[in-house]
């Protein structure tokens, strides 16, 4: 009935036979080959991490931004320590006794085998020093680090800053280990990948004087580290700067971009701080400082502050107007100082009438905008308002609103455009119709848009119809290109001849005769044809926040730009001509009317109002 | 018939004696893996070695009830463990927690148990209890889907908590089955299979394809021992591939040498197909459906490789085949440790005295590489004590199988044997960079609860049957 019994001896010589070959394989690990042996039991391997220098960060022409500084880590090994002396040790470092003795035995807590950081960022001067002292403290070395520079005090939220990694990275990434250093924020964070090149490591042989006797089988182990690659990023450093300067004293902030390429120019968020101030070892002290500052220097306003979009969202509505062929340009609507609409009213500020469309972009007339809005929900082509306001919404979204830009900042804001959903939520799923929102006709109300999102909106409207998703780097040296979608335009749904209506619009609100009703004459330059619109974004809290997007030249746009001043009341007080003086100063490089800037620089907002929120 | 014995001296005091033996080494070197100065205590339960302590005695407490049980009690209930197994295996990875990637934990309070390791226990007990039925023929189509069934359900399921390691376990019961009299050309189909994929990984498929060819004509030739039919078929082939490579050349066509051959193989298959009907030539048809699927094998082989493999499995397959060298990562793992059992000697560095072990010089160094622990501080004397002492333990087990009256008895005896030999070869051999690295446990030296107790019991169920062998009379 068994008849296969005899192969148990097959079985039964197969693992003699692993057995033997396993043999034979420890044998000639352990006794025969002596790569693998330690020559006397006192030397130790000594792992040193070779850590690339991270890639400088260049300007869009070239200049430099960020570079590094080199600075020395002095580490222990507790195992390999021997009885030294402390107080010889503490004067070269300049070190009390009692941080020696916390220090050891918190890397003797962490482990007595492997190395840890004793003392961060000693100087090259002390370093020096050290260096000839060294033999007589076997069991510390001193790893080679470097410390971010900066060329000058600008871009300090752009450019993000490094820190040290947490241990939630630690435990998530193979790549770091506890104490390395990782980008946070800005171009740092963004294209951390790139940028922190990759690590390496040289294995020693040490003994037990603390000198190294050579590399570990030839270097066979070591990993040469590769250096991080230099960022070009698209920023105009001048203009970067300048925009700074107007903004000092001010709450707000500035994007700039290139519509033909979606490049940001410059993206100012004030107040911002020096990026030096996080380096190095005071940089823990300083983030504290700057988080507990009630402005919030911290805060990247550009990408992360949310505002109604307040006027400048009439373009948006006659756009969308036209495209529903609802609107036309000789559409004219009357305006008796308000907008009523039984006991309803909405006031507007005084100008001729009847309007029509251009007109009504050039005094930004709010009556015009809530029929313009309501024509566009009540169209009867639309079984019901649930259908004509997805059909509003879609389009809004086509610009950029209401979702990730999927730019390459870490941490931009959706905004909010709000859906039937929420509006079913408020008032019941047939308790709204298009009166409920007619805030948002003048871009009011529900609606949130980030200062990049409204930048790229302009640039959007600047090329007639299509944008460039907003980046912030050009180019990445080396054999690495941009992610793909940044070189893809993003249509809106709206066609091109409707916007050359509309930007008619915007040249008049800016070049208008005087007296002729044109809100944002403040924005004008000599010999260029600047097109823009004002806005006031409703502020619950204080005053009105200052809104101007513009973009210049009419024809073939080379910069498309979107400032907020909090607090600054109307668009063409402050937004309007700080706008401007950017825009001079990329297109012209000096500035005509010197009168304005002092203005500008001058500006005292009061912004004891925003402080108690 | 039956009748009644003693167990407790018919036990097998040898295998005992050698389980104890290799459970207290295991313990010993887990306390020189996490030895620091700060603990020194064995009982100090926040250390592992104070842990596995527990698990030690409690394992003992495991294997004295799963001894005291009855005999019957393991075949009667086979499919219903196998049942609930597979049922806990499905929920685990609906709640199980994860760990390390792999989402094969049940967490109860501060315990976590790996029902992996204890589904190893029901699919042996299900499988002898199926080799063992009455009227079970192994060698025909029935029986090879249900074996596969009873060993693939769980080894597959296993797969999709992503422990790998646990999952590849199950196709040790190969052993089982050959000893249980599977045929030779099953083996060998899956052998070549197993072949067939590594070289589709190593070498280009060009090779692949001619070096098939080649066999093939060989075995043509030795099933009809007519050279001349050969040597008409290899001119066929000749002739057609030189024709097509020269049409090839002259219009420029730019088709590579691998689509020229396959374009001559397939058109000479037809011309084989009929020279062979007309000749009345045996056994051609057969010999091309098998190169057809060995070539569409080779083919699909990159795609499940870079398909359905994750990076790090893909990374370690690599690594061992030398096709890519990873110093940081898997290469980095296996070089220290190899480093550490290396740098070990002759008579090793002494108790406590590892340095290399230590740490993180040697990654999850009580787990998965406690080898290394024993490989420094024992050196050659210690592992090579250790591997003899694993394969004279086999040994014996082989020695017990075989002289069980009960199929039941056998087959699961062979299962125990099989899963043993498995995690040995892999664990020690992952250490000493003759295999991949494989995440499963050295038996009763990895630091864990689970496996420990898996272990424990899969062992002592074997020597529970034993002991009543002579029960059974013929």
């Amino acid at each position: 009935m068994d008849s296969f019994a005899n192969r148990r001896h097959i079985i039964r010589f197969i693992i003699i036979l692993v057995g033997l070959i396993f043999i034979i394989r420890l044998f000639v690990l352990q006794v025969v080959d002596s790569t693998y042996k330690l020559t006397a039991s006192s030397n130790v391997l000594r792992y040193v991490t070779q850590f690339p220098a991270r890639g400088l960060i260049y300007d869009r022409n070239g200049e430099l931004i960020v570079y590094n500084e080199a600075t020395y880590d002095l580490m222990v090994v507790p195992d390999q320590l021997q009885a030294f002396d402390t107080t010889e040790f503490c004067t070269i470092l300049d070190l009390k006794k009692e941080y020696v003795d916390e220090a050891l035995k918190r890397a003797k807590k962490f482990s007595r085998y492997n190395s840890s950081v004793f003392l961060k960022q000693v100087s090259s001067r002390t370093y020096a020093n050290l260096q000839e002292k060294l033999y007589k403290y076997p069991g510390f070395y001193v790893q080679a680090r470097t410390l971010r520079k900066y060329n000058s005090d600008i871009g300090a939220h752009l450019l993000g800053y490094v820190g040290e990694v947490n241990e939630k990275i630690v435990e998530n990434n193979d790549y770091y280990r506890s104490g390395d250093y990782i980008g946070i924020s800005g171009i740092e964070q963004s294209y951390e990948e790139f940028i922190r090149g990759k690590k390496g490591v040289s294995v020693y042989l040490v003994d037990v004087h603390n000198r190294i006797k050579g590399t570990y089988s030839n270097g066979r182990h070591d990993k040469e580290a590769v250096v991080g690659s230099n960022i070009i990023s698209t920023i105009d450093t001048e203009l970067q700067a300048y925009g700074e300067k107007l903004m000092a004293n001010k709450i707000g902030s500035i994007v700039a971009i290139e519509p033909s390429t979606g490049e940001v120019l410059s993206l100012v968020s004030t107040p911002t701080y020096k990026p030096e101030l996080l380096v190095g070892r005071k940089r823990t002290e300083n983030y504290v400082r700057l988080m507990s500052d009630s402005l919030k220097p911290l805060f990247n306003r550009a990408l992360m502050a949310q505002y109604p979009p307040g006027s400048t969202f009439k373009i948006i509505n006659a756009l969308i107007g036209m495209q529903e062929r609802i609107l036309y340009p000789y559409t004219k609507y009357d305006c008796n100082g308000a907008y009523f609409s039984g006991r309803f009213r909405l006031g507007c500020h005084i100008h001729r009438s009847p309007l029509n469309l251009i007109e009504s972009i050039q005094m930004s007339c709010n009556t015009y905008y809530c029929n313009v809005f309501r024509a566009i929900l009540d169209n009867k082509k639309y079984p019901s308002i649930r259908e004509s306001f997805d059909m509003w919404r879609e389009y809004i979204m086509s610009f950029g609103f209401g979702e990730y830009l999927n730019s390459d900042f870490g941490n931009e804001l959706k905004g909010l455009v709000p859906t039937k959903e929420t509006y079913d939520r408020i008032y019941g799923k047939n308790g709204w119709k298009s009166l409920t929102l007619i805030s948002m006709a003048i871009g009011q109300g529900e609606l949130g848009t980030t200062p990049l999102q409204m930048a790229n909106m302009t640039a959007a409207i600047a090329n007639r119809g299509y944008y460039y998703i907003p980046h912030i780097v050009k180019e990445i040296e080396g054999d690495f290109e941009l992610d793909e979608r940044f070189y893809q335009k993003q249509y809106t749904k709206i066609d091109s001849i409707y916007f050359e209506i509309a930007i008619e619009g915007m040249d008049l609100a800016v070049n208008g005769e005087a007296g002729s009703g044109s809100t944002a004459r403040s924005a004008q330059i000599p010999d260029i044809t600047v097109c823009g619109k004002t806005g006031t974004a409703e502020n619950p809290h204080g005053k009105d926040h200052s809104i101007f997007i513009a973009f210049a030249p009419k024809k073939d746009p080379k910069i498309a730009i979107a400032v907020y001043i909090e607090n600054g009341g109307f668009g063409s007080t402050w937004a309007a001509p700080t706008a401007k003086l950017m825009i001079e100063k990329y297109l012209n490089d000096s500035i005509s009317v010197p009168w304005w800037e002092q203005h500008i620089l001058n500006a005292e907002i009061n912004y004891n109002n925003a402080e108690k929120d | 018939m039956q009748r009644k014995i003693n167990i407790w001296s018919s036990i097998d005091w040898l295998t005992v004696s050698m389980y104890l033996v290799l459970v207290f080494l295991g313990w010993i070197n887990i306390y020189a893996a996490v030895y620091n100065e700060e603990h020194q205590g064995i009982f100090d339960v926040s250390q592992r070695y104070g842990k596995q302590l527990i698990w030690i005695s409690a394992a003992f407490v495991i294997a004295f009830i799963v001894f005291i049980i009855d005999i019957n009690f393991y075949s009667y209930f086979a499919y219903i463990f196998y049942g609930i197994l597979i049922f806990v295996l499905v929920s685990v990875l609906i709640f199980g927690k994860e760990v390390h990637g792999a989402t094969s934990w049940f967490e109860i309070g501060n315990i976590r148990i790996q029902p992996a390791e204890f589904a190893k226990i029901a699919t042996a007990l299900a499988l002898a209890r199926y080799l063992s039925s009455y009227n079970v023929q192994i060698n025909n189509l029935k029986s090879y889907i249900r074996i596969a069934a009873i060993i693939l359900v769980p080894s597959f399921l296993i797969l999709l908590q992503n422990d790998t390691g646990s999952a590849l376990v199950y196709f040790a019961f190969i052993i089982v089955l050959y000893r249980e009299g599977i045929s030779e050309s099953i083996l060998l189909l899956g052998l070549f299979v197993v072949v067939l994929f590594i070289l589709a990984l190593i070498i280009e498929k060009l090779i692949i394809i001619l070096l098939l060819i080649g066999i093939l004509f060989i075995v043509f030739w030795f099933i009809n021992r007519k050279l001349k039919f050969t040597a008409i078929a290899i001119g066929i082939l000749l002739f057609l591939s030189g024709a097509f490579y020269a049409v090839n050349e002259i219009f420029k066509m730019g088709v590579t040498y691998y689509y020229i051959i396959l374009i001559a193989l397939g058109i000479s298959g037809i011309v084989y197909i009929i020279l062979s009907i007309k000749y009345k030539i045996r056994r051609v048809v057969l010999l091309l459906i098998f190169l057809i699927g060995s070539v569409m094998f080779t083919y699909s082989v990159d795609y499940v490789f870079n398909n359905f493999l994750e990076q790090h499995q893909q990374k370690r397959i690599n690594v061992v085949l030398g096709l890519e060298s990873d110093p940081y990562g898997v290469e980095y793992n296996v070089n220290q440790s190899k480093i550490a059992i290396g740098s070990g000697g002759l008579t090793g560095k002494g108790f406590l005295k590892g340095t290399q072990t230590k740490f993180d010089f040697v990654p999850e160094q009580s787990t998965d590489f406690i080898f290394c622990t024993i490989g420094e501080e024992w050196g050659f004397l210690g592992t090579f004590f250790i591997v003899s002492l694993f394969i004279f333990f086999l040994y014996r087990l082989i020695g017990i199988a075989e002289r069980q009256r009960s199929q039941f008895s056998r087959v699961y005896g062979y299962a125990v044997i099989s899963v043993f030999f498995f995690h040995i070869v892999i664990n020690i051999g992952m250490t000493i960079g003759l295999v991949p690295v494989i995440g499963i446990p050295l038996p009763f030296f990895s630091y864990g609860g689970s496996s420990l107790w898996a272990f424990t019991i899969l062992l002592f169920i074997f020597l529970r049957l034993d002991a009543s062998r002579l029960e059974l009379l013929h």
